[in-house]
């Protein structure tokens, strides 16, 4: 998303530049645009995110799902204030992290810019994405984590991993220094997630009954709503992510929804085939598996880059849970890393391939820059492994704090929601 | 008197109770069922999980009458409930000892 910074560079050297666009000066429009994203993304978390995860989780463990989603982003709000702005964005120690000169937000009032918008918008839109990110995490270990732990491990993570992996990228770390094309958060969010779900789910182990008694989602009908809110909101992730209404914005706006479209297809009509029957179920995983995968590439690729993009995700998103995870029979309950883990994999690989200079002035292996492919190749190892070590030593240090991570075997049976929270999602008769 | 118990396909339910009001049969008592005989389950996948479904929803109609009814009452439910595949479901008849009225005490015949 910093990509913006080196165009407004650029459109200062070649281009006689518009006060609208000096990169001290406030721009209303860009701020109403931002104010607007910032709100769409905030709905992705406690509303898309928690239907979505909520609807796939099975019927007494899906007030805990909501309940963790909730917390989630409650935690991600507070702590992005106190310390997480400050270590994502404050000035770059080595490339690594962030320094603390803005913690508690100090020295940022309401003057203060970031770009053409105001810097407490730009703080706020960060936020919403370090909120969703650890959120995403939860689909991997729902039914059978403490919500104490969760709690502990969230703050944990999102301090140790979310906020040095979003410096590196965006805040003037070393990854966006090497020229990673990460527009809208493939490596930040997605990879981060998706390796973290899978390393607390395999460290947590099954749920009981895992493979041999049949798990029924508890609502696919508000999974299928929370599809909706999701892609309603990611408009305002990555077309928001160019930090400006203008025309990049509008093709980031444009290609996410190529790919979420096509992907959803793509699945149905891989499931209708291999497995018989076009369900709900899949075309919203495609959805979302689409508009992962495009989220790195939003701001870079062009039309049939988006299309190329949105079909792998969509047989990467469907082989990943229907195949790869049945075969090597780790239980990632709602498949963060399938979806979230290998269709960002999948978006940062491609981002390599079909950035299109057309866009935003950076090309990918099909537009003659091979070399762009193998810095995508080194973000995603980085993230994947920092991510990854990082998760499994948290893990650890949670269990020690808490007394261990996982619930007791007679309150996973009865459920999570009445034996955690004393409440129930449904009242059936 | 006899008890017809029968275990139909659950959009039959109307049929059947149609069926019955022709022959002046006056109630009856439903209950919403599940279960499974040569018809067997079905199976669901969801994200390439494959779950079978053993039981299958059906609905199950009590009705007592005198003795000399019964046989039309079954005959009338087969016809109503018949669809010709696999799974139109069953009936059992059973003998009844008593009926009785609550609010009157009223016993037997007079009572159903």
């Amino acid at each position: 998303m910093f990509k913006r910074l080196g165009w407004l560079i650029a459109l200062f050297l070649l281009a006689p530049v518009t006060s609208a666009f000096g990169a001290d000066k406030l721009d209303t429009g860009d701020t109403a645009w931002m104010i607007v994203s910032t709100a769409l993304v905030m709905m992705m978390t406690p509303a898309g995110l928690a239907l979505f995860y909520g609807g796939l989780s099975r019927y007494k463990n899906m007030l805990n799902t909501f309940a963790m989603t909730f917390v989630s982003y409650c935690l991600a709000s507070v702590i992005w204030m106190l310390w997480g702005y400050t270590l994502s964005f404050g000035p770059s120690q080595g490339g690594f992290i962030g320094g603390l000169s803005h913690v508690f937000l100090g020295g940022i009032g309401v003057d203060s810019l970031t770009g053409t918008i105001p810097t407490f918008v730009f703080v706020l839109f960060q936020m919403t994405f370090a909120g969703i990110t650890v959120a995403l995490v939860l689909g991997a270990i729902v039914d059978r984590m403490k919500f104490s732990s969760w709690i502990v491990f969230a703050v944990l993570w999102l301090t140790v991993v979310y906020f040095p992996v979003c410096h590196w990228v965006w805040g003037g770390g070393w990854m966006g220094a090497m020229g990673a094309l990460d527009f809208a958060g493939g490596t930040v969010v997605h990879i981060n997630a998706g390796m973290a779900g899978l390393v607390l789910c395999l460290v947590l182990g099954k749920r009981i009954g895992y493979g041999k008694e049949a798990m029924f989602p508890s609502s696919i009908s508000l999974t299928a709503i929370g599809a909706a809110l999701l892609w309603f909101g990611w408009f305002g992730f990555n077309a928001g992510s160019e930090l400006a209404a203008d025309g990049v914005a509008a093709s980031a706006f444009l290609v996410t929804n190529t790919s979420a479209a096509i992907a959803a297809l793509t699945w149905m009509f891989a499931e209708w085939i291999l497995d018989d029957k076009p369900t709900v179920l899949g075309l919203a995983s495609g959805i979302v598996a689409g508009l992962v995968a495009i989220t790195p590439a939003a701001g870079f690729v062009s039309l049939s880059g988006a299309l190329i993009i949105g079909i792998g995700a969509g047989i990467i998103g469907y082989l990943s849970v229907a195949v790869l995870k049945q075969r090597l029979g780790f239980d990632d309950s709602l498949d963060a890393f399938g979806v979230h883990g290998m269709c960002g994999i999948w978006g940062a690989l491609a981002t390599g391939l079909f950035a299109n200079p057309a866009i935003s002035g950076s090309a990918g292996l099909f537009y003659g820059n091979p070399k762009q492919l193998w810095i995508q190749f080194i973000s995603i190892l980085a993230t994947a492994a920092y991510s990854g070590i990082m998760t499994l030593i948290l893990v650890y240090v949670t269990k020690a704090i808490t007394g261990g991570i996982r619930v007791t075997e007679d309150d996973e049976v009865k459920g999570l929601d009445s034996s955690l929270h004393g409440e129930r999602g449904f009242e059936i008769i | 008197m006899k008890k017809i118990e029968a275990i139909i396909k659950p959009f039959k339910l109307d049929d059947v109770k149609e069926a019955l009001n022709e022959v002046g049969i006056q109630g009856m008592t439903i209950s919403e069922v599940k279960g499974y005989g040569r018809q067997k389950g079905h199976k669901e996948i969801y994200r390439g999980a494959e779950y079978v479904v053993d039981f299958i929803p059906k609905v199950k109609i009590e009705v007592v009458v005198d003795s000399d009814q019964a046989e039309k009452v079954v005959e009338k439910i087969m016809a109503a409930a018949n669809t010709g595949k696999i799974g139109d479901g069953k009936i059992f008849v059973f003998e009844i000892e008593e009926a009785i009225r609550v609010r009157t005490g009223e016993k037997g015949s007079d009572a159903i």
